[in-house]
This record gives structure tokens, C-alpha cells and sequence, in this order.
């Protein structure tokens, strides 16, 4: 008998990403989900699968992946799948990264540098959409679960601190993937309530303690 | 031994075209040569000049700019642990894996290469930064010590086999973890001779014993960038320091 645990926070992104791949292979029904760990106290997200333990969400995808062949987040052939971890992680360490420093970045003048740098960043990203309508090609995939935040949580951000990075005018095919990323049946399911999230960045916004 | 001397030439009749751009001292460089070599795999180095990198290489590496870029019949891949992993999937019938079979312990691999990368590299590059400044020196070691505890513990815990003696039949070959954590032992060295020594082995005999049985593999002898040369590197940093 199969066990699939995912210890997560709710409002975490990189939780939702990996219950995004559990959902994304049919096995949301068969794993507990568990998404009110707070990160102060436990580090998250974590997977447990027969009692083995791993951390890091983007790791997390891998192993999904190898282990559940079915509905594949991530290309078969060696060149492709290199190309998806590189744009991953290129998500994670620029973009993600990049935002990060500039929600909790108090000088102004820094912070115009930082919007140019991250500016930079989503233009190269949305070169790599070629015309896709998602960087998966025609379904969701590694590349997508990864830049999560920039498809949802962003927006909320931006609601919140007022800051407008990406915009309908500045980058329109950002935006065109953001619409499809949220009304995609199976990430809808796990995007926190927008209120509920709202509330939760209005709380937290001097306290970088969620990030994981 | 010098390493990076002749650029390997092809067969007429050789399909494929591997081209790695690099830079002598960079530990992320020297990882993909010993993955390629341990692999059979015909390639030619290219040395970049960092001051001056140039078209060509600016072509294949637009976003980061930087090295290793593994050029594989005019398709570039950068980011070492991407081309590591790579030359394990293309190459998969050539030589040893470099990656473990199991689904699980390869996520423990990545997870602490990961965690070498990104906590464990730039802790010694901090090394350097101090300038040789005895406080900062300090603080440094405290701060990579305090890293390579979890770390040791880490594998101890997650990895086990990962410290004891090497599992494959060709006892010379390394695996994923050993070629991207072992290849710093020369910056260890350099660093210790320029600077100050990192790594207390009385405190970490398992991390020491196996980094050391590592520094023997017949490749990493061939390859690794020559410990004067880093020396000296290291040295004209400091002396270039305010």
C-alpha cells in the first residue's frame, strides 16, 4: 500500500507546486495533503513517500516524475529536458529571486534597480513562450509549475504593495500565460483564495519568514 | 601533471560534435571534463577569457555568461549540475552512471549538490573575500564549518553508502556527488596555502577521508586545475584587495 504525504504550507508556493504535480498525475486522491505547516517551525514543502523523506520542491518535481511516469512534467528527450531545468531554474534564482529582493527592499533607488534587472529577467522569459501557450508546449510542465508565483501570487502581490512590475502593457504575453496558468482546470485547484492570500501578504509583508 | 593541453581531434567519421567552454580554475568547468572523460566522450576546450569573452561564446550562453557551456552539435546547455545531468541521459550507454538508478537517492544527490552549490561554494569563495583580514578569516571558517556539519551529517543520514568505500565495479569511476563536491578539494588546498586552512579533519573525519580518497582518482589527478597555479590566483586576488 502506497503512501504519498506532502507536509506544505497553504500559502506557499513551492507547496502548491508540488501538490500541483501530485494532481497533475493523478495521485491527489491517494496522497494526504497536509498544508498547515507552518515554515517558522518545519521546513516545507516536504515529501514523504513509504516513509522516505525529501525536501525542495523543485528536487520534489524530479522525483515525482521518475517515479510516476504517467502524464510527464518534464520532456523525454535529454536536450528538451535540459533546456526545461535550465528555464526552471533560471525562474527560481532570477525572476523568484529577483522579486524577492525587491518586496523587501526599502530604498527606493536600489529598488528601481532591481525593478529594471527583474524587468530584464521577463523579457527573456517571455522569449522562451514561443508562441506556446504554455512553456510546456500545449499542457503545463516543469517550467510552468515553476514560475507559479509569477502566474498568481505575483498579482497579489502587486495588489498589495502596490508595486507594478508586470503589466498588461509591459508584457503582454507574461500576461496571456498568467490567464491560462490560473484557469487551468488542474492549477486551480491549488491556488490559495485570493482574499485569503491577500490577507495573509498584508500581514506578513515585513517578515520574510514564508519564504521556502 | 598539467591539465586542459591538446584539444582531443575528432574522427572523420564521428557523428558528434562536443565542445566544452571553460575556464581553467573553475572547479564547475573541471566537473563536466571528468563526467566527459570518465564517459569516453571526444570533446574539445575551449579556454574563455573572461575580460573577453566574445561573440561566439556570449551566442551560446546569452542569459548567464558564464561557464561551463557545453556546445553538443551546435546546442548549447549551461549550469554544471544541467550538463552533468546531461551527459548521463544522452550518453547513458557509455560508462558508469553518474547518477544512482533509484528514484530517491537520486533526489538526495541533487538535494545536497544542491546544497554544496549554493551554500558551500560561495562560503569558500567568502574566504577570498576577507582579504586575509584575521577576523574575517575567522568568521568565514566559523560559517563554512558550520555548513559542511550539515552537510556531513546530511549525506551520514540521507546517503549513506555516499562516504564509504566506492560501490562500482570500476573502482577508479565517480559518481554525481563525488565529481561535484570532490572537485573543490583543490580550492581547499589553495586556499589553505594562500589564505588559511577551512577544513578541521578531526572534526570531520568522514567529509575528510573521503574528499582525500577522491583527490586519488586517476582523473581528478589528470584534470585538476594545478594547486601553484590556484595559488597564485588566489594571491594576486588578495594583493588586487583594498
Amino acid at each position: 500500500m502506497e503512501e504519498v504525504k506532502l507536509l506544505g504550507w497553504w500559502v506557499s508556493p513551492f507547496s502548491r507546486r508540488v501538490e500541483l504535480a501530485l494532481k497533475l498525475k493523478d495521485l491527489a486522491h491517494k496522497s494526504q495533503l497536509l498544508l498547515e505547516y507552518n515554515p517558522v517551525h518545519k521546513k516545507v514543502p516536504v515529501l514523504v513517500h513509504n516513509g522516505k523523506t525529501m525536501a525542495e520542491s523543485l528536487v520534489i518535481l524530479e522525483y515525482i516524475d521518475e517515479t510516476w511516469p504517467n502524464n510527464p512534467i518534464l520532456p523525454r528527450n535529454p536536450y528538451d529536458k535540459a533546456m526545461a531545468r535550465f528555464w526552471a531554474q533560471f525562474i527560481e534564482e532570477k525572476c523568484n529571486g529577483g522579486l524577492w529582493k525587491i518586496m523587501w527592499c526599502k530604498d527606493e533607488e536600489e529598488r528601481g534597480k532591481l525593478v529594471e534587472e527583474a524587468s530584464q529577467c521577463f523579457i527573456t522569459l517571455e522569449g522562451e513562450l514561443k508562441g506556446n501557450k504554455f512553456f510546456g508546449g500545449e499542457e503545463i510542465g516543469m517550467v510552468d509549475i515553476a514560475a507559479n508565483f509569477i502566474g498568481y501570487w505575483l498579482g497579489v502581490v502587486q495588489e498589495v504593495s502596490g508595486m507594478e512590475l508586470v503589466t498588461r502593457d509591459k508584457f503582454p504575453v507574461l500576461c496571456k500565460w498568467m490567464d491560462e496558468f490560473v484557469e487551468h482546470s488542474v492549477v486551480k485547484e491549488t491556488l490559495p483564495p485570493r482574499d485569503e492570500l491577500h490577507a495573509e501578504f498584508e500581514a506578513r509583508l515585513g517578515a520574510p519568514s514564508w519564504k521556502y | 601533471m598539467g591539465k586542459k593541453n591538446q584539444p582531443l581531434q575528432f574522427d572523420d567519421d564521428d557523428d558528434d560534435e562536443v565542445v566544452l567552454f571553460g575556464t581553467w580554475s573553475s572547479s564547475r568547468c573541471t566537473r563536466v571534463e571528468i563526467a566527459l572523460k570518465q564517459k569516453g566522450i571526444p570533446y574539445r576546450y575551449v579556454e574563455v577569457d573572461l575580460q573577453n569573452k566574445g561573440e561566439l561564446f556570449l551566442s551560446y550562453n546569452p542569459v548567464h555568461k558564464a561557464v561551463p557551456v557545453l556546445v553538443h552539435n551546435g546546442k548549447p546547455i549551461a549550469e554544471s549540475l544541467i550538463i552533468l545531468e546531461y551527459i548521463d541521459e544522452f550518453w547513458s550507454d557509455r560508462g558508469p552512471k553518474l547518477l544512482p538508478e533509484d528514484p530517491y537517492q537520486r533526489a538526495q544527490v541533487r538535494f545536497w549538490s544542491n546544497f554544496h552549490d549554493d551554500k558551500m561554494i560561495p562560503a569558500t569563495f567568502k574566504m577570498v573575500l576577507t582579504g586575509g583580514k584575521e577576523e574575517e578569516v575567522e568568521k568565514a571558517v566559523k560559517e563554512f564549518d558550520e555548513l559542511l556539519t550539515v552537510f556531513e551529517q546530511g549525506i551520514q543520514r540521507d546517503l549513506p553508502a555516499a562516504f564509504g568505500p566506492h560501490r562500482s565495479d570500476d573502482g577508479e569511476a565517480m559518481g554525481f556527488l563525488e565529481i561535484v563536491v570532490g572537485i573543490n578539494v583543490c580550492n581547499y588546498a589553495a586556499i589553505e596555502e594562500a589564505i588559511a586552512g577551512m577544513i578541521d579533519e578531526a572534526k570531520h573525519p568522514a567529509f575528510a577521508s573521503w574528499v582525500n580518497a577522491i583527490t586519488e582518482k586517476p582523473l581528478m589527478k589528470e584534470l585538476l586545475p594545478r594547486h601553484d597555479q590556484l595559488v597564485a590566483k588566489i594571491k594576486g586576488m588578495l594583493a588586487s584587495m583594498p
